[in-house]
């Protein structure tokens, strides 16, 4: 089997009004199948660009980087879209719903730009909805749903394509504790499917339940555990 | 993206602001709807004036001494009626012929007077031009050769000297000699600005016995169709050049008049249309502005969107079909609007309006294309915005 992502000495460098900013310095990496891994480190340790590197959201300025088998330095921005909407599901801090729509057209968003009909995105999204355990909440909007449901919301608009990666910055960051854990045992079931999970974190805790902690330091991996 | 789709996020956007919407709308709207309404009444006008150039009868054709020129003095003319006869050998019927001696005379009916145009003429005045009687009879070849003082009112002037009375049969004076009043014209409203109800026809010869003078002004020749306008457009005035070596003439028909002030009002009309299309283009930056006030607070969105696969393409048209729909339902609203504005200053004021399909069909496809051009530049932005970026927004 293919890795997922495979990153070579990938660096990224960014120009803010002619200044240059090494934001990561060479990281090397390979998601597998099925893996769950923990990206730590304190803010400005290059983990955000990592995972938005390793997302097809930003391509890196030096070293290779392979998603899905492919070189994103040889793709066009349409390809790259592409690219995130089949291989790749985005989970974030803030759950980046879409207001005054319901929790049925959030999750069937994604398919939108795939080009599936009114009928099977809501299909698609009623059953993925029923995965996560939100079959009641289908047709409620965002600001009639608690931080977990919304969350929830958004890891089935995540899953709703399939992808082979999904990629979580700071899923629980907004959670209380026990809304949180059941956010990460949501997560934990789907590596059980074979989707590999990559969480960005700075929580110890929610660290730890990874099978393996990048800890970011500098722009660098500063360990592996 | 499928644009069904891409039609119904456009729609809940706007819905989603609906005041917004609107105000954004009301630039357009109000920019259609001043094109619609001022081409209406720029149509209207040109066609009342046609009809009333059409309405002097068919096939006409004017003769007159002078050259037809703006700024060229009124040149005195040389006809007399003796060149009628050689025209009426011309054309070979004479009672398509008709000619004019006008002059302004106050006409006196008892104690009552009004100011007349009396226009001394032949017997074939109703078959030339249209001019129906309402009562009474109108002049014969007889009364012409004997120069009888017989006369024939307009029907504002009979108004004025007799009120409810049946002027026929009556006296009156015109310039101090008394005529016998035999008939009164249909009211005819105006023409060409001249109040037609204010003239009395009397005898050509008459005519030329009150103001001393063996002159005519003008002919005017009733063509049997329209093909033969030009031919003895040519024939009449070679003819009266001969016989007056020194003088020009002109030959205008009605199709030149009408050209002539058809191209004018025609001016007027685009005139009034550009300045109206300037409001549609005020509607239009309105339109640019909201949108990309519209691109900024749905930052996040955007980058949620791209984040799950949206290309800069489908973000674009998306902002685009947002604009071109708040332009065209404007348009629509604008047409509806401005159409109804026309019908109502027909209906109420003098002013004549035609609404006119061209003019509304030109409006939309405009709006329309004030969406497209005025989207163009914040769609363009909203597509190509960075997803880390739009993402981190707040």
């Amino acid at each position: 089997m293919t890795a997922a992502i495979v990153a070579d000495d990938v660096s990224r460098t960014y120009d803010l009004d002619g200044v240059s900013v090494q934001a990561l310095r060479g990281v090397s990496l390979t998601v597998e199948p099925g893996d769950y891994v923990a990206i730590v480190g304190t803010s400005g340790s290059g983990k955000s660009t990592l995972m938005h590197l390793l997302g097809g959201l930003d391509r890196p300025t030096g070293g290779t980087l392979l998603i899905g088998g492919r070189d994103v330095s040889t793709l066009s921005p349409d390809e790259m879209a592409e690219l995130r909407n089949t291989t790749i599901g985005f989970v974030f801090q803030s759950f980046h719903l879409l207001a005054r729509t319901t929790a049925q057209d959030n999750v069937g968003l994604p398919l939108v730009y795939r080009g599936a009909g009114r009928r099977e995105r809501r299909e698609r999204a009623a059953a993925m909805l029923e995965r996560v355990g939100l079959a009641h909440r289908i047709t409620h909007r965002p600001n009639q749903m608690s931080g977990g449901e919304q969350q929830r919301v958004a890891i089935a608009r995540a899953l709703v394509t399939g992808p082979s990666v999904l990629l979580a910055d700071e899923p629980t960051g907004n959670l209380d504790s026990a809304t949180g854990q059941s956010v990460l045992a949501l997560l934990e079931s789907l590596v059980d499917d074979g989707v590999a999970v990559v969480l960005v974190t700075h929580d110890r805790d929610v660290a730890a339940r990874a099978r393996r902690q990048i800890v970011m330091k500098d722009g660098l991996i500063s360990e592996t555990r | 993206m499928r644009l069904a789709e891409a039609w119904r996020v456009a729609l809940d956007a706007l819905r989603a602001n609906r005041l917004r919407s609107m105000l954004t709308m009301l630039g357009v709207i109000i920019g259609v709807a001043a094109v619609v309404a001022l081409v209406a009444i720029g149509t209207g006008t040109k066609q009342q004036i046609e009809n009333q150039v059409e309405g002097l009868g068919s096939n006409l054709l004017l003769v007159v001494p002078g050259r037809l020129q703006a700024g060229s003095a009124p040149t005195s003319s040389p006809l007399t009626l003796d060149d009628i006869e050689v025209i009426n050998r011309v054309v070979g019927d004479r009672s398509r012929v008709a000619v004019t001696i006008a002059s302004g005379e106050t006409v006196r009916a008892g104690s009552r007077s009004g100011f007349a145009s009396m226009q001394g003429v032949l017997e074939t005045t109703p078959t030339v031009f249209v001019r129906r009687l309402d009562r009474g009879t109108y002049l014969t070849r007889t009364d012409v050769s004997t120069g009888r003082r017989v006369a024939v009112l307009g029907a504002g002037l009979a108004r004025d000297l007799f009120a409810d009375r049946d002027p026929v049969g009556r006296q009156v004076t015109i310039g101090g000699v008394r005529f016998r009043v035999i008939g009164v014209f249909e009211p005819l409203g105006q023409s060409l600005g001249v109040d037609r109800d204010g003239e009395v026809h009397v005898p050509v010869t008459a005519a030329q016995r009150l103001l001393g003078t063996e002159r005519i002004d003008g002919l005017a020749i009733r063509a049997p169709d329209r093909e033969r306008i030009g031919e003895l457009s040519a024939a009449v005035v070679a003819a009266l050049t001969e016989r007056h070596p020194d003088t020009d003439f002109s030959a205008v028909t009605q199709e030149q008049i009408l050209g002539v002030l058809g191209d004018i009002l025609g001016v007027l009309t685009g005139v009034l249309a550009a300045i109206a299309g300037i409001s549609l283009l005020v509607g239009g930056v309105g339109v640019s502005n909201i949108m990309l006030v519209s691109v900024r607070e749905r930052t996040r969105e955007i980058g949620l969107r791209k984040a799950v696969g949206a290309r800069p393409r489908d973000i674009g048209i998306q902002f685009l079909l947002e604009a071109v729909l708040l332009t065209t339902t404007g348009g629509i609203l604008g047409m509806l609007l401005g159409g109804a504005t026309a019908l109502l200053v027909d209906r109420l004021s003098p002013v004549p309006a035609a609404l006119t399909w061209w003019s509304m069909a030109l409006a939309f496809g405009v709006s329309a294309a004030v969406g497209i051009v005025f989207g163009v530049v914040p769609a363009q932005r909203a597509g190509r915005l960075d997803p880390v970026v739009a993402l981190r927004t707040e």
